[in-house]
């Protein structure tokens, strides 16, 4: 685990994002809106892990992210853990937490739904944590994992 | 209730559809009433439904209020392009209530969050029709004298059918059995399978109606359409075994009554029509009192 995290260069304070899914790396990325980040970051993909095959990793260099921000990514990246860094240190492990709603990140799947025909964000009930389903606010029909699709 | 917007069955409690039925059978004995004194209301029809518009604006003319609005989008800036936000913003200065009804789904709901003003939703594409619950509510009280534990036999398409979808909502407040009598394609959803079993209500399901008929208390007809089934070899088979026929109702309980959204395509035989035991037209006018009943609650008119 130690010699993985070693592949990017070690960073003193900040975020390390462990366990995302190599192919949801990006879709991460743009959630946390780290392309607008001027801090430094460093990512690696398409490392070896036993869990999910392929992982990527983003470390974050005095970067720190409120719960509320960071569960945004529970739904691409259910497995991602989180380590915050003080000093070289790992001195705090966290885990995302599917959050009870879900605004503005994913599309709603009906078709004739308002919200894909007005500029509006969608808003959504999360209605299974573990499996992952949702409930548009306005048109009142789930959006199911194998459906989602982040904007 | 006041200045609340009834959007989806499930914005009121039980307590307020106990209410609404109430206010709506005061209304039955007395319609005209001027509570509204002028007062103006928008309907807007996005796209057409003579019936729900006519009730609306009937119940609107009893309260001795005025309608302004449209009766579908081409006679509206819709077709210049204007967006439902801007349509919605601009009309809430005109008026004290909005009445809409919108071909896309989501859409009344998105309307109560542009506007202060309350928002009565008369149908989102396939998604809610809320007023059209409250008056099958109303006309299975009135023909049955009670709403709990009652036999309902849904009958047709339970899979798209919002009518059907949202009335199994509110009657399971009611302690209702429900039967589903549905062609394999059509069966009702299992999110709302899950919400009876929640609840800790029973329910059956079959494809054939003779199986039930004679158990039903309310039998509520809905339409199959020919669009709804992906072989159309399958839709020829099946029509047919949900059309209603008079003589299906020589066993039924003396207390059945057959309702039914309306349009009515071919799905209860004109036979039918003159049997006591139907009531989808007497249905209707319910549906202006109980309209009458909610915009005054509404309002603030009634309390």
């Amino acid at each position: 685990m130690k010699d993985k995290l070693l592949e990017v260069s070690a960073i003193k304070d900040g975020t390390v994002i462990d366990h995302i899914p190599a192919d949801s790396l990006f879709k991460v990325i743009s959630i946390l809106r780290l392309e607008k980040n001027d801090g430094m970051i460093t990512f690696g993909t398409n490392l070896e892990s036993k869990k999910l095959g392929k992982k990527a990793i983003i470390k974050l260099s005095g970067i720190f992210f409120k719960d509320k921000d960071i569960n945004r990514i529970a739904l691409i990246a259910p497995e991602a853990k989180l380590n915050i860094i003080r000093n070289y240190n790992v001195i705090e492990k966290k885990v995302v937490e599917v959050p009870d709603e879900i605004n503005g990140i994913a599309k709603c799947v009906n078709p004739v739904c308002i919200t894909n025909h007005e500029k509006i964000p969608t808003k959504f009930i999360v209605v299974d944590k573990r499996d992952i389903a949702l409930r548009c606010i306005y048109c009142e029909k789930i959006t199911d994992k194998e459906h989602i699709e982040i904007i | 209730m006041k200045n609340k917007s009834l959007v989806s069955i499930v914005d009121f409690s039980k307590t307020d559809y106990l209410k609404i039925l109430s206010t709506a059978a005061e209304f039955e004995k007395n319609s005209y009433q001027n509570l509204l004194n002028g007062k103006v209301i928008a309907t807007l029809f996005f796209e057409p439904s003579t019936r729900t518009r006519l009730s609306f604006e009937s119940a609107i003319n009893r309260l001795g209020g005025r309608v302004i609005g449209f009766t579908d989008s081409s006679s509206s800036s819709v077709t210049k392009g204007e967006t439902l936000y801007d349509t919605i913003r601009v009309i809430s200065n005109y008026s004290e209530l909005i009445v809409m009804r919108h071909p896309l789904e989501g859409s009344a709901r998105y309307a109560s969050e542009i506007t202060q003003l309350p928002v009565i939703n008369a149908g989102d594409g396939a998604n809610q029709h809320p007023t059209q619950t409250l008056l099958d509510l109303y006309s299975i009280q009135k023909t049955q004298g009670k709403l709990n534990n009652l036999n309902i036999v849904m009958v047709g398409d339970l899979k798209y059918g919002r009518t059907v979808h949202s009335l199994l909502m509110a009657l399971s407040e009611f302690d209702a059995n429900f039967y589903f009598i549905s062609p394999d394609e059509l069966k009702m959803p299992d999110e709302y399978k899950l919400h009876l079993e929640k609840t800790g209500l029973s329910y059956h399901e079959s494809r054939d109606l003779d199986d039930t008929i004679n158990e039903a208390d309310i039998i509520y007809m809905t339409r199959v359409q020919k669009e709804r089934f992906s072989d159309p070899i399958e839709y020829e088979k099946t029509r047919n075994a949900y059309v209603l026929k008079n003589d299906m109702l020589k066993g039924t309980r003396n207390n059945t009554k057959v309702l039914h959204p309306l349009p009515r395509v071919n799905e209860i035989d004109i036979g039918v029509d003159m049997n006591p035991k139907a009531y989808y037209f007497e249905q209707t006018e319910n549906g202006v009192y109980v309209r009458q009943a909610i915009i005054s609650l509404i309002l603030g008119l009634k309390s």
